[in-house]
């Protein structure tokens, strides 16, 4: 049965358990909703949840742990000879997984019926023409190893879809009969409810974080493989960054390190004293109107894609910075430089500042002005001396966060500062960033057993671990203040 | 024990502070007060007290400009200290601020330590020569607002690590420190527990001997305690305005007998 079906089924039976269910309740209380312990619909829910909620779940896991399961007992039929030949396990088993697919489509299409395609013999047919006449393409001949398996994979999915379909709606009408029999004017829905709910709550969030974790695993294992290819000291303090993909490249991390914290800190002293300043402007100074007009003006800024920040990189700002500054004072000609990425990372960032400045500042407790104003202070004493103080915590985290995109920006620097890898003080000279190199390293024809691909996963986890050092700084930075400030 | 007694004190002439006539404020088109002419005198604790909204608190705003950081407020009519207008043009709301020291309902110390909460307006109006000097400032304005034994071993940790009544003190000793020459007291003692209430309320009673405050209460008894002299509002009206005394025990207008015996408010 498709999956659709199963769902569709299941959903039903909830939504029949939710009428049943209701209508329990309501007569079991005479018809009087007031004597029940929980308002009618509560009854109605605690069924639909008991049906449909175990149900779908145990459908996800069946769905996640059945392949895995019939892999791993197709893969045992075929023999290591089969497998030497082909190369690797993996490639067989995509080859049984297309036979398998390909016998399908010719059932469903009507060139076979499912016991022709069940007694079907390499001796006696030519699977690939077979197949080839209906449409499914097969890259080799098929062997009667790979034919059997394929069968036995056909088999094995047919069976445990069939099992699947029994056992979740078995489990629906289950928890339906159950919900049901429980239903009763004593039985406190209201609060079975509450639970369900805390525990879709507690799963949603609980994926949100094994996502993440399973993010820096992938990563990881990535950079375990190419940690085994290429000397982890070089890959740290190597000064050069030189990859060619003939072999014997040099992949040192410090030159991109310094170019992707360079262009950070301008971008950071461009957008901070600006945005910062704006935001002291917008929540302090300006009148309704003129933040009415004001604030979203400032916020188109950051509704622009970073791309079109790299285009006014690349054509104005670059060309302008090279004739009127590099070039007048002799510090480069190249209109790539790490002060154009810099200066419009910075600007991309003001908005950013400004927005989480502004709320953290109005969010400053009026009464402290009044206390300020009150003692004679100016507007500005009181900004320097009461609310930025009071509102420390805040900006600092809204700093740092700036600093984590500054960090992971990558296409104002492709456009900006160009691609090459540099170790040079001089702001105006072309360099690369972390990031852009990531995107450089697997763009194109990548072979991903060579350490020229897999350094891309070694510098994805470098920046990571760096974005979470930041972070992690700025909670303790917000801590610490907040001990001292409220 | 009878709370609405009111303390016998020999009331002299005393030089007048402030003079208000007229005065008339608009909150856009709202009129919250209509015509008061109030007199503040030097060296005397007066009190506004009146039903919530009668405008006592927009009144003491007034003494001081504080309204003016609100954008939709207009003042009109005139408000002298000492003989000069504090709304001409000429005058300074920052300055004046300085002379007519504020304290708030809710105590709101600033997130710094205790001894830069008092130094911070010294240190603003830059009455203090030498770091000696200033430490000798937030000293007597700490000794000034009855907390100084309290504190004066942690003066470096923050001012809102206090409770609730060693914080408004703090906000006193604060207002205190810029040598104000009137302080004003919106509902000092509302976010008070009694005893802390009774601190602050001896303590405005010092603070009479160099000051004039004006403050403005919900409380009849507490300004029974603390006032020489008495302004009763009412929906924006200054109804009667007198002895503290006199307004307790013989009002002349009914409205202000009803208030007081809590027939109206």
């Amino acid at each position: 049965m498709p999956l659709l079906w199963i769902i569709v089924i299941v959903l039903l039976l909830g939504a029949a358990g939710f009428v049943l269910g209701r209508q329990r309740a309501v007569a079991s209380a005479g018809g009087d909703a007031r004597i029940l312990h929980s308002l009618p619909n509560y009854y109605g829910t605690n069924v639909l949840i008991l049906s449909v909620v175990p149900a779908l779940l145990v459908m996800a896991v069946w769905l996640i742990i059945q392949p895995m399961v019939i892999e791993s007992r197709v893969t045992g039929m075929i023999p290591e000879a089969a497998i030497e030949e082909a190369g690797s396990r993996s490639l067989v088993m995509s080859d049984v997984r297309r036979v398998a697919d390909g016998l399908d489509t010719a059932i469903a299409a009507g060139a076979l019926t499912p016991e022709q395609a069940r007694g079907m013999r390499t001796e006696l047919t030519d699977v690939r023409a077979r197949l080839g006449e209906i449409g499914v393409a097969l890259g080799g001949e098929v062997s009667s190893e790979v034919l059997a398996a394929a069968q036995s994979y056909r088999g094995l999915k047919r069976s445990g879809n069939l099992m699947m379909t029994v056992a979740v709606l078995a489990l629906a009408a289950l928890g339906l009969a159950y919900g049901y029999i429980r239903t009763n004017r004593e039985f406190r829905a209201r609060n079975a409810v509450e639970v369900a709910i805390l525990a879709i709550l507690m799963l949603a969030s609980t994926i949100a974080i094994l996502t993440t974790v399973g993010i820096v695993f992938s990563m990881l294992f990535e950079t375990f493989n190419f940690f085994e290819l290429y000397p982890w000291r070089e890959f740290f303090f190597g000064l050069e960054w030189r990859p060619s993909f003939e072999g014997g490249s040099d992949l040192g991390l410090i030159p991109l390190l310094w170019g992707t914290l360079y262009v950070s800190v301008i971008a950071l002293l461009v957008s901070v004293p600006i945005g910062l300043f704006a935001a002291i402007y917008m929540a302090e100074y300006a009148g309704k109107r003129m933040r009415a007009v004001a604030k979203p003006l400032l916020e188109i800024l950051a509704g622009i894609p970073t791309i079109v920040y790299g285009l006014f990189a690349l054509i104005t700002v670059g060309p302008l910075l090279r004739d009127y500054f590099a070039a007048p004072l002799g510090l480069g000609s190249s209109s790539s430089s790490v002060m154009t990425a810099g200066v419009v990372m910075g600007i991309m960032l003001i908005p950013f500042v400004s927005s989480l400045s502004d709320d953290i500042i109005n969010a400053v407790p009026q009464s402290l002005r009044d206390g300020s104003y009150g003692l004679g202070a100016t507007q500005s004493e009181t900004v320097r001396q009461v609310i930025l103080p009071a509102a420390l915590p805040g900006i600092v985290g809204a700093v740092l966060l700036a600093a984590s995109r500054a960090i992971g920006e990558t296409m104002i620097v492709v456009l900006g500062a160009g691609a090459a890898a540099a170790l040079s003080l001089n702001p105006f000279e072309a360099m690369t960033t972390v990031t852009v190199k990531i995107v450089g390293q697997l763009t194109g024809d990548t072979d991903f057993s060579s350490p020229e691909a897999l350094v891309a996963f070694a510098l994805g986890l470098t920046l990571f671990v760096l974005t979470l050092g930041l972070n992690v700084l700025a909670l303790y930075i917000v801590r610490k203040y907040r001990e001292q400030y409220e | 024990m009878n709370d609405m007694r009111v303390t016998e004190r020999t009331v002299t002439d005393k030089q007048i502070k402030m003079k208000a006539r007229k005065v008339q404020v608009f909150y856009g088109d709202n009129h919250a007060i209509k015509d008061v002419d109030v007199d503040i005198e030097d060296k005397t604790v007066t009190a506004f007290i009146g039903p919530s909204g009668c405008g006592k608190s927009t009144f003491l705003r007034c003494l001081n400009r504080m309204n003016d950081t609100i954008d939709v407020c207009r003042v009109e009519g005139e408000i002298d200290l000492e003989g000069e207008d504090i709304y001409d043009a000429k005058v300074d709301p920052v300055q004046l601020r300085a002379k007519v020291g504020m304290v708030f309902q809710k105590p709101n110390p600033f997130p710094k330590s205790i001894y830069d909460n008092v130094a911070y307006g010294p240190r603003i109006h830059g009455l203090a020569r030498s770091k000696a000097e200033l430490d000798e400032i937030v000293e007597k304005s700490l000794r000034r607002a009855a907390i100084w034994n309290e504190v004066k071993d942690r003066l470096q940790a923050p001012g809102t690590g206090l409770s609730g009544g060693q914080q408004q003190r703090l906000c006193i000793a604060r207002a205190v420190a810029t040598s104000p020459e009137v302080l004003l007291m919106d509902e000092p003692c509302s976010a008070l527990d009694p005893i802390a209430t009774a601190q602050v309320e001896e303590l405005i009673d010092e603070l009479r001997e160099r000051f004039s405050v004006v403050i403005v209460t919900h409380s009849m008894q507490q300004a029974a305690r603390v006032s020489q002299k008495t302004a009763f509002f009412h929906l924006g009206n200054l109804v009667e305005f007198g002895e503290t005394s006199k307004i307790f025990t013989n009002p002349d207008d009914p409205r202000t007998e009803s208030y007081i015996t809590g027939r109206i408010g």
